[in-house]
């Protein structure tokens, strides 16, 4: 049962774990356990699609390598937006593992799915809480992921290390493994409250595409959103989507610091409390809108 | 797309008239993608808007940078909307076909194609086209007025006229790595990854060839030029529209041809081996 406790502790955030008895942490151990052996089925697709995921930014090297040419014909101190040609790269790599944790591929769709053909039903019925069930779920997937991906991310990272300046001071690096932590959890709990728009919506497949597109623009994950100039930059610093790939990154390369850093950790702490709190009224609302007929 | 191949074969003519069937395809698409309009318009303007964003990106860099691998903003922006010329081509006319086409593959449904009176590769290459992806074809084409009318060289007539062929021979690259890539579901089974594989892979057309210097750069530019020519797909319409007077361009543009006829060649090739291993599915 030592174990059982790490996984009780990965749904504390779920809110609905509130009195966890020991049977309690068995179904919610099943659920982990099972999740993880259904998710390395696939484990050679996942690991090549991973290390594909990276063919892109091989592009990128010689685009802002190109751009920084340009510039360095002009001015000597050649940065864009406070970002040296590394830094830049740097930013792109990390940006892909703010991703892998902030990314909740297919969350939305499958919520939105079980409402339209009314397996919703089975979580009204039965002891065990939706939105519980799908973090976990979505911990297991993730936890298989990096399990898988950690041997790509570590080729490319090792390829790739001239473009970066070294580890970063041991606070910097806390702040960076919290700000994924909460960029998880900001990526769950937003999406799923996409997911439970379905049961006013049924169909919210238009509506993720929408938030897809804006949100490759401004989380930072095209470019650092410090490039943004005058109230663009103020707006997208407003919005909570940068929490999803711009934030850790920018932590871990030390371009927030000191007061602004603590700031912008309590800023991402009050977003996931947002989210949680909205995932749970909205699902709540939801299901008192829902009516299930037959099977 | 049945009933078209069977009056085809019912009529006395033994050839079909390709381009009749393919207007009929063409006319078919429309009709069904005018039944569900809203999602049409969706499809659209979430197209449009995507490459609004991408637009917002470049102009944001040419804010800082002057130029790009020797593209000046304007230049770069021609070269951007012929990228949209070719690429909303190949999404509107090839795209969903060839994603049918493992589909067909791997269910054994290509026996049907196969039996249909009529050159297996064009029935399924262009069987559908998705209209709402020539929204950016639109898109591009405003781009390009703008952008060529504030061109310090403007192109001469020469150039216009060339232009539309070597899009067209973009296309016919393009097309050929995409049917050649579908044929190998034969083979393997499935190919989802090779997909994804293909966006990647083009991703390398999207920018100018001169980016790709230094000792990774040099051999990359040189395999995407002359081995798998991706790199000309978009750089020689571009640079014959955005940089009339470079002399250097004449010889990339006859080789471009070569690579041209060649790659469809080469995959005419690869899908008639295919077909050659392929065994039906199921019963």
């Amino acid at each position: 049962m030592a174990t059982a406790g790490t996984g009780g502790a990965a749904l504390d955030p779920g809110g609905g774990a509130a009195h966890l008895q020991p049977s309690a942490l068995v179904t919610w151990w099943t659920i982990l356990r099972t999740s993880i052996e259904e998710r390395l089925v696939y484990r050679g697709d996942f690991a090549l699609g991973t290390l594909m995921r990276f063919l892109p930014l091989v592009t990128q090297v010689f685009f802002w390598g190109a751009i920084f040419d340009a510039l360095g014909a002009v001015s000597a101190t050649s940065t864009v937006a406070g970002y040296t040609n590394n830094e830049i790269i740097a930013y792109y790599l990390l940006t892909q593992i703010s991703r892998a944790f902030s990314s909740m591929p297919n969350l939305s769709n499958s919520i939105a799915l079980q409402i339209r053909n009314g397996e919703i039903k089975k979580f009204l019925v039965q002891p065990v809480d939706l939105i519980g069930f799908l973090l976990v779920s979505r911990v297991a997937h993730k936890l298989v992921y990096y399990l898988v991906a950690v041997g790509p991310f570590a080729l490319v990272f090792f390829l790739c290390r001239g473009f970066f300046s070294g580890w970063p001071e041991p606070h910097i690096m806390l702040a960076f493994l919290l700000s994924l932590v909460m960029s998880f959890l900001i990526g769950f709990f937003l999406e799923a409250t996409f997911g439970m728009i379905g049961f006013w919506w049924l169909e919210v497949s238009s509506l993720l595409f929408v938030y897809m597109l804006l949100n490759f623009f401004f989380s930072g994950h095209m470019f650092p959103i410090d490039m943004l100039p005058g109230w663009w930059g103020t707006i997208v610093r407003a919005v909570p989507l940068q929490y999803l790939a711009y934030f850790p990154a920018a932590v871990f390369l030390g371009k927030i610091q000191g007061t602004a850093l603590a700031w912008g950790l309590l800023y991402q702490l009050f977003w996931v409390v947002f989210f949680v709190v909205l995932c749970r009224w909205t699902f709540n609302r939801g299901v008192q809108h829902y009516s299930g007929y037959g099977g | 797309m049945n009933h078209d191949a069977s009056t085809a074969a019912a009529s006395p003519r033994v050839r079909p008239s390709y381009l009749k069937v393919f207007l009929m395809f063409a006319r078919n698409s429309l009709v069904r993608n005018m039944m569900f309009r809203g999602n049409f318009i969706i499809e659209c303007v979430t197209s449009l808007s995507w490459m609004a964003m991408n637009l917002a990106f470049y102009m944001l860099v040419f804010g800082y940078a002057e130029s790009l691998g020797g593209w000046t903003k304007y230049q770069f922006l021609v070269f951007l909307s012929t990228t949209l010329f070719v690429n909303s081509l190949v999404q509107a006319f090839f795209m969903p076909n060839a994603e049918e086409f493992s589909e067909l593959i791997r269910t054994g449904n290509l026996d049907f194609a196969l039996l249909k009176p009529i050159d297996t590769q064009f029935l399924i290459s262009l069987n559908k086209v998705d209209w709402s992806a020539l929204s950016n074809f639109f898109f591009g084409g405003a781009l390009l007025v703008y952008s060529l009318a504030r061109l310090e060289q403007q192109p001469g007539l020469i150039q216009m006229v060339l232009y539309p062929i070597y899009v067209v021979c973009g296309v016919a690259i393009f097309y050929s790595l995409m049917i050649a890539l579908a044929s190998t579901s034969v083979w393997l089974g499935r190919n989802q990854a090779l997909y994804e594989f293909w966006f990647y892979i083009t991703n390398f057309s999207r920018y100018p060839m001169e980016i790709y210097r230094g000792t990774i750069g040099s051999p990359l530019r040189t395999f995407f030029t002359f081995v798998v020519p991706l790199l000309v797909v978009v750089n020689v319409p571009a640079r014959l529209m955005a940089k009339p007077l470079d002399a250097q361009s004449w010889p990339l543009a006859i080789f471009a041809l070569a690579a041209a006829i060649a790659s469809v060649w080469a995959s005419r090739m690869i899908f008639n081996r295919a077909m050659l291993s392929y065994r039906s599915a199921s019963s």
